[in-house]
């Protein structure tokens, strides 16, 4: 018999046998037929030397499974230490330079209509009752020359009880003069009016669609960088060094703050808010000014914003102490 | 009777599987820490309300309350490891040919069918399988499809205005958040009859997901041949 009849002579009697097997058992072709589904089939041996064989395999693979999942385990018990936490803000910090990458200021979320706009209460941290909407001022510090603006001030502090329940690494800094600008509402009020209907999307994750009113942080800046006044956002990518890196935003008590990356804050879909569904914004949704984004959590739109300040220093961020992500950007 | 060893999973999809096994259940674990924060989601009929995600009961014997920020720095942390190893799944199935292996033929749906209620003891008759019977290369295909969407529905609820067209295509941010849950829901489903029918199957089945070896009878018409042929 040649090589060649053999192999027919197996196939034969193979199909044979499968044909007999299903046509015993009343079915139709078998799948691994129809699929040509190949095996891998080692040599014939006795069904003593199998199982010897198939022991060894298994002991082996065994052993590197087991050494696997204790190392895995370990592994991940290390990292959950509170000690290695800065690995997991190192990934938040990754994530937030992936994001960074893809960024554009010409994304925008989606609109909604006004009828939709509706509001809900939610985190009242740096909203102290010692506190006089008449008397507030905004303040503005961080910029290089200060002096050249006639809001200039020579002399800031922040007022009220900063009774926040702070955490402990963190001592509250210290309330020192600076010089800055002052800003009246009236005088945010004369940069152009922009309204957004937008969904506000808390990290608890829950949205609510809110209209705003108010004007653009960019509107806002481009008084102190003259790059900002074309109306249009410069490729921060490419020219960092015409602004600071960062802005950090206080309340006046500096119960809460926050900190923005400028890509983020220059966004078209950024407001320095006054109004909210229509009507001058009520304490707990944060007047007499307030911070509204379609590019992050809630918790970076700071409610009754005591002071800004334009710093290439990271700025401490309230819940970025307590494990959240600096960026929660969108 | 003579029997061989035969080679049932290859290397690379027995370390895919089992990795993947642990960094699912961490995006699970951590999904439902984040979820707490807003456990809005029930299964109602007619307004009755017949099952909340989740009861109070469920949420204190896994100690789930007031760790929304644990489960934020795990979700994406372990997301790029959960997706990579996806990707490299997916990728190597294709590359392999395994592919073949799992994915649905014409008729599975049909097979499918009388395989289930084979297996839920209502019918006696086993459909012609190959290395899979028709519901798993449904449920093994299925939970890939699962996790892409998994991946997807995750980056339009975390990115909704870099991928505000994504968000916007799957219905918006709270509908992207729902499907997001369900999908958990069903992973944890797949989790639980994939475990029950490994059991049923048995020691050696399992033990091929592991060693990538299992013990077949010699094909008798080969050993036959053979005998003769020596004789």
């Amino acid at each position: 018999m040649s090589e060649k009849d053999e192999e027919v002579l197996v196939e034969k009697v193979r199909e044979l046998e499968n044909a007999k097997r299903s046509e015993s058992r009343g079915e139709g072709p078998n799948t691994a037929v129809i699929l040509n589904e190949k095996r891998e089939l080692s040599e014939a041996v006795s069904a003593g030397e199998a199982k010897r064989r198939m022991f060894n395999r298994s002991r082996r693979t065994f052993l590197i499974g087991g050494a696997t999942a204790v190392l895995g385990y370990f592994g991940y018990s290390w990292l959950r230490k509170p000690e290695n936490f800065y690995l997991f803000e190192r990934m938040f910090r990754f994530n937030e330079n992936v994001s960074q990458a893809f960024f554009e200021s010409s994304d925008l979320a989606p609109e909604f209509s006004r009828e939709l706009a509706g509001a809900r209460v939610n985190g009242m941290i740096g909203l102290g009752e010692d506190f006089n909407a008449d008397e507030w001022q905004l303040q503005v510090t961080g910029l290089t020359d200060p002096q050249q603006f006639p809001q200039f001030s020579p002399s800031m502090t922040f007022t009220g009880e900063d009774n926040a329940p702070r955490s402990l690494d963190t001592p509250p800094p210290p309330n020192e003069s600076v010089p800055g600008l002052l800003f009246s509402l009236e005088d945010i009020k004369r940069l152009p009016r922009v309204e957004m209907t937008t969904e506000l999307k808390c990290i608890e994750g829950w949205v609510q669609i809110v209209n705003w009113s108010g004007v653009r942080f960019s509107d806002f800046a481009a008084q102190f960088f003259p790059v900002l006044r074309t109306g249009e956002i410069p490729d921060l990518h490419r020219l960092p060094e015409i602004l600071t890196k960062y802005v950090s935003l206080v309340t006046p008590d500096r119960g809460y703050y926050v900190g923005w990356d400028m890509q983020s804050i220059l966004h078209p879909q950024t407001l320095l808010a006054y109004e909210m569904n229509g009507e001058p914004l009520k304490p707990e949704h944060g007047a007499p000014l307030r911070l509204v984004t379609t590019t992050k959590y809630g918790i970076k739109q700071i409610k009754r914003i005591g002071r800004i300040e334009f710093t290439n220093e990271r700025p401490a961020d309230y819940w970025a102490e307590r494990d959240y992500d600096w960026y929660s950007g969108h | 009777m003579q029997k061989q060893l035969e080679k049932k999973h290859p290397l690379a999809i027995r370390w895919l599987h089992w990795i993947n096994f642990p960094l699912l259940a961490l995006m699970i674990w951590s999904g439902m820490l984040i979820y707490w924060a807003n456990d809005i989601y029930a299964i109602r009929i007619f307004g009755y309300e017949l099952f909340k995600f989740f009861p109070a009961w469920f949420y204190e014997t896994l100690g789930i309350p007031f760790r929304l920020a644990e489960g934020i720095s795990l979700h994406f942390f372990f997301m790029w490891f959960f997706a990579g190893n996806g990707l490299i799944y997916v990728i190597y199935l294709i590359a392999s040919g395994e592919w073949r292996a799992i994915l649905p033929v014409p008729g599975s749906f049909k097979r499918a069918m009388f395989v289930t209620l084979h297996d839920l003891r209502i019918v006696k008759k086993l459909p012609p399988q190959g290395k899979y019977n028709d519901a798993q290369r449904i449920a093994y295909t299925g939970v890939i499809v699962m996790g892409a969407g998994s991946i997807i529905t995750g980056l339009a609820i975390y990115k909704p205005l870099q991928a505000a067209w994504l968000t916007s295509l799957l219905g918006g941010y709270a509908w992207v958040r729902w499907i997001h849950f369900w999908l958990t829901i069903f992973f944890v489903l797949f989790f639980v009859v994939h475990v029950v029918q490994v059991i049923i199957a048995g020691w050696a089945n399992f033990r091929s997901m592991i060693t990538g070896y299992d013990i077949a009878d010699a094909d008798a018409a080969e050993t036959a041949i053979k005998e003769v042929e020596t004789a």
